[in-house]
C-alpha cells in the first residue's frame, strides 16, 4: 500500500478500523475529536458498534462490557477525560480483560488547554486508577508510528489481558503527515476461555468481576497481575536510537519531545557535538536496561519532555546517581523549539556536570532567569 | 394412609445451588427468583448475560447460572450497553438497587433508556443504601430515619425522593416501565409477569424495558420481616403507586 497524507487522529481510527477494532465509544474532547468523528462513519458502515456515550464514565464502562464480552474494543480521550476513565481502567485492569485506550494529551491541570503536552506520563505509567496494577503505555511521535502502534496496542492487550494504552500528545494528533496504512485485518473474535458471552450450550458459565472479598484471594490476584507485569517488562520493552554508538551524552525524550530533540542532535551532530538520542516507545514499561548499560559508557543524560519532569524520574532510577543526569521541559501546552534543545547541548558539552545537581532544581533557576 | 410425595416447589434451573448472603426477611432473595424463573420459563438461561451493581446485590452472579459481569458502581447500564452492541442477539439484564442506579448511576441509567438499548433492568427500591449500612438513598422518604438523616429526611436540606419508573417513562426510547412490589404474594405473581414483559420486551428487540420493584430491608430499617412488609405496603406504596408507567404500542400487543 502507498504512502498517503494522514492526519494523526484518523490515521489512529483508521489503524484501529484495520486491526479488526470491532467496538468504539467515546465522547467529543479536544484535541482528540476528530477520532471519534471518523469513526461514527467508519464503524456504522463497516457493521461494527459505534455508541458516542454520556460521558467518559460512560465510555470507559461500555469498553469494559464489550471487553468482557471478548472483542476488540477501543475509547479514545483527552487529558480531562482520561480522568474520568480512571475508575473503568482500574476496574478492568483488576478484571483482567484486554482494552485499548488512545490519550491525545494537552495542557492541564485542571481544564487546562487543548495545546500539545506530555503531562499525562504519571497517571498513565504510574498510576491513575486506584489498586495495584500496569498498564503497557505506548508513546508514538509520528504519525507512521501512531498507526504502527495503535495495532500493537491491540495484539499486546489481548496478548496479556491488559490494558494497553497509546499516549501520544495534541502535536501527533492534529499534524499530517505521510504514512502508510497496514492491510485490513479479517475482523476475529478469539476464542477465549474467559469471555462471558454467554453459555450457548456449549460449556458452564463464566463470571468475570474484580471483587476479590477475601484479602489473601485479593492478594492472589495481585500477585498474578505483578508476575504478568514482570513478563511484560522483560518481553515488550520498545525503544529507538539515534546516534548511540559514540555518543558522549545521551538526550532521552518521547513523543514529539523525542522528535523535536532528534532535530537538534542532527544539527549538534554537524557541529560535531558526538550526543545521541534514546526514545523510548514503550514509556511503560519502561527501558531501565537500554539505560543502564549506557551509564558508565556516557558522560551524561538530558531528559527532555513537555511536563516538569515526570519521565526524569524513571530516569534517575536507571541511572542510580552513577551519571550526571539533566533536565529541560517545556509545560502547559508549550512545545520546545530545536533552538532550545540544540542550546542545552551545547550547555552541556562544553559545562562541567555534576552528579549532585538536582536536574529539576537546576531546570527550574535557569527558567527563571529567561 | 399416606399421600404420594409430589414436588411442588423446587430451586429454578436459573439458580445456581449456592444460598444466598441476603438478611433474612429481604425481598432480594424472592426478586432473584423471579428473575431466574422467568428466564427458565424463556429458555433464556443460556443466551444472558447478568451485569451485577455495587451493593447487597453485588455478588448477585454466585445465584444466576448464566454468565455474569460485575460493574463499578452505577456504571451497570453503560457496561450492559457495550455487552449487548456487539452480541446483540444475547439477552442482558442489569440488577441495580437505588444507590447504585438513582444516585451515582443516574447519567447512565437515563442514557441507555434514552438510546433505547435493548436492556432489561430490573431496579430494587428498599429506601437506602444496603450494603455501606443503611444511609439516605434518592428513594428514602421524606421523614424516613437512616443512618445519614438521624433525624428523619428533611427535604428542604436533603432533596426529595426520585420517582425513577416516573422518569425514565418519558424517554421515547423505553419500550416498557413499570413499578411492582414484593410486599404480599398477589403483587410478588404481579411483579413476576412484569419481569416476564421486561424480558420479553428485550428478546423482540422494542426498547429499554424496566421494572422497579418495592423492596424491604428489615436489617437497616430495624423492623422485623413482617413489620417491613407492612411499610412498604403502608408507606412506600403510597409515595411510589404501583402501576405502567410506559408500554410502548410493540410492548402493548404482546401475549404471554
Amino acid at each position: 500500500m502507498t504512502r498517503e497524507l494522514w492526519k494523526g487522529n484518523e490515521a489512529i481510527a483508521e489503524a484501529a478500523v484495520r486491526a479488526g477494532l470491532e467496538a468504539y465509544f467515546g465522547y467529543p474532547i479536544t484535541p482528540q475529536t476528530e477520532i471519534l468523528e471518523y469513526l461514527s462513519r467508519r464503524m456504522p458502515e463497516m457493521g461494527r458498534a459505534f455508541v458516542q456515550a454520556e460521558s467518559e464514565l460512560g465510555a470507559i464502562n461500555m469498553v469494559y462490557g464489550a471487553a468482557c464480552a471478548g472483542v476488540r474494543v477501543m475509547s479514545t480521550s483527552s487529558s480531562p477525560g482520561v480522568s474520568l476513565m480512571m475508575e473503568g481502567l482500574s476496574y478492568i485492569a483488576g478484571t483482567e480483560v484486554p482494552a485499548v485506550l488512545v490519550n491525545v494529551m494537552r495542557g492541564g491541570p485542571g481544564l487546562g488547554n487543548i495545546a500539545p503536552s506530555q503531562a499525562d506520563y504519571n497517571q498513565a505509567v504510574h498510576g491513575g486508577g486506584h489498586g495495584d496494577y500496569h498498564n503497557i503505555v505506548l508513546a508514538p511521535a509520528s504519525v507512521q508510528e501512531a498507526i504502527d502502534l495503535t495495532v500493537l496496542s491491540f495484539d499486546l492487550a489481548e496478548k496479556y489481558r491488559t490494558i494497553c494504552m497509546v499516549i501520544l500528545d495534541g502535536c501527533v494528533g492534529q499534524m499530517m503527515e505521510p504514512a502508510k496504512m497496514p492491510e485490513m485485518r479479517p475482523m476475529q473474535r478469539g476464542n477465549w476461555d474467559w469471555a462471558t458471552d454467554g453459555r450457548m450450550g456449549k460449556r458452564e458459565r463464566r463470571v468475570l468481576t474484580s471483587i476479590y472479598l477475601d484479602p489473601i484471594e485479593e492478594e492472589k490476584t495481585n500477585l498474578r497481575l505483578l508476575s504478568r507485569w514482570k513478563t511484560i517488562q522483560r518481553e515488550e520493552v520498545r525503544y529507538k536510537e539515534y546516534f548511540l554508538d559514540d555518543a558522549e551524552f545521551v538526550i532521552i525524550g518521547f513523543g514529539t519531545a523525542g522528535r523535536v530533540a532528534l532535530s537538534a542532535v542532527r544539527q549538534a551532530r554537524q557541529k560535531g557535538i558526538k550526543v545521541g538520542l534514546l526514545r523510548p516507545i514503550t514509556v511503560s514499561p519502561f527501558p531501565f536496561d537500554v539505560v543502564e548499560r549506557l551509564v558508565g559508557r556516557v558522560s551524561g543524560f538530558l531528559v527532555t519532555e513537555m511536563n516538569s519532569g515526570q519521565m526524569l524520574d524513571d530516569v534517575r532510577l536507571a541511572v542510580k546517581g552513577r551519571a550526571p543526569v539533566e533536565f529541560y521541559g517545556r509545560m502547559g501546552g508549550v512545545v520546545p523549539f530545536t533552538e532550545e534543545l540544540l542550546h542545552e547541548i551545547e550547555r552541556i558539552s562544553s559545562g562541567k556536570l555534576s552528579v549532585e545537581t538536582n536536574p529539576r532544581d537546576a531546570w527550574l533557576e535557569r527558567m527563571a532567569q529567561v | 394412609m399416606t399421600t404420594p410425595n409430589t414436588l411442588v416447589y423446587e430451586r429454578p434451573e436459573g439458580f445456581t445451588d449456592t444460598p444466598t448472603h441476603y438478611c433474612p426477611g429481604c425481598t432480594h432473595g424472592v426478586a432473584h427468583r423471579l428473575i431466574a424463573e422467568v428466564l427458565e420459563e424463556m429458555d433464556l438461561i443460556d443466551k444472558t448475560i447478568g451485569v451485577a451493581p455495587v451493593g447487597c446485590s453485588v455478588f448477585a452472579y454466585n445465584y444466576f447460572d448464566t454468565d455474569f459481569v460485575e460493574a463499578p458502581h452505577g456504571r451497570a447500564p453503560a457496561m450492559a450497553t457495550g455487552i449487548k452492541r456487539v452480541l446483540p442477539d444475547r439477552i442482558v439484564f442489569t440488577y441495580q438497587g437505588d444507590g447504585d442506579l438513582a444516585s451515582i448511576g443516574m447519567g447512565e441509567i437515563v442514557h441507555a433508556a434514552a438510546r433505547g438499548e435493548n436492556l432489561t433492568v430490573i431496579f430494587i427500591n428498599n429506601a437506602n443504601f444496603g450494603m455501606t449500612g443503611g444511609q439516605m438513598a434518592p428513594t428514602t422518604l421524606p421523614g424516613m430515619k437512616t443512618t445519614s438523616s438521624p433525624n428523619g429526611r428533611d427535604v428542604e436540606t436533603q432533596g426529595f425522593p426520585i420517582r425513577v419508573a416516573e422518569m425514565l417513562s418519558t424517554l421515547d426510547g423505553v419500550g416498557y416501565c413499570v413499578r411492582r412490589s414484593l410486599h404480599d404474594p398477589k403483587n410478588i405473581r404481579l411483579a413476576k409477569k412484569a419481569i416476564r414483559m421486561a424480558f420479553e420486551t428485550q428478546v423482540r428487540g422494542l426498547g429499554f424495558s424496566m421494572v422497579e420493584l418495592l423492596s424491604t430491608c428489615p436489617t437497616n430499617w430495624g423492623m422485623t420481616p413482617v413489620e417491613s412488609l407492612k411499610f412498604v405496603e403502608q408507606h412506600m406504596v403510597p409515595a411510589y403507586p404501583l402501576g405502567d408507567y410506559k408500554v410502548a404500542a410493540g410492548v402493548a400487543q404482546i401475549k404471554i
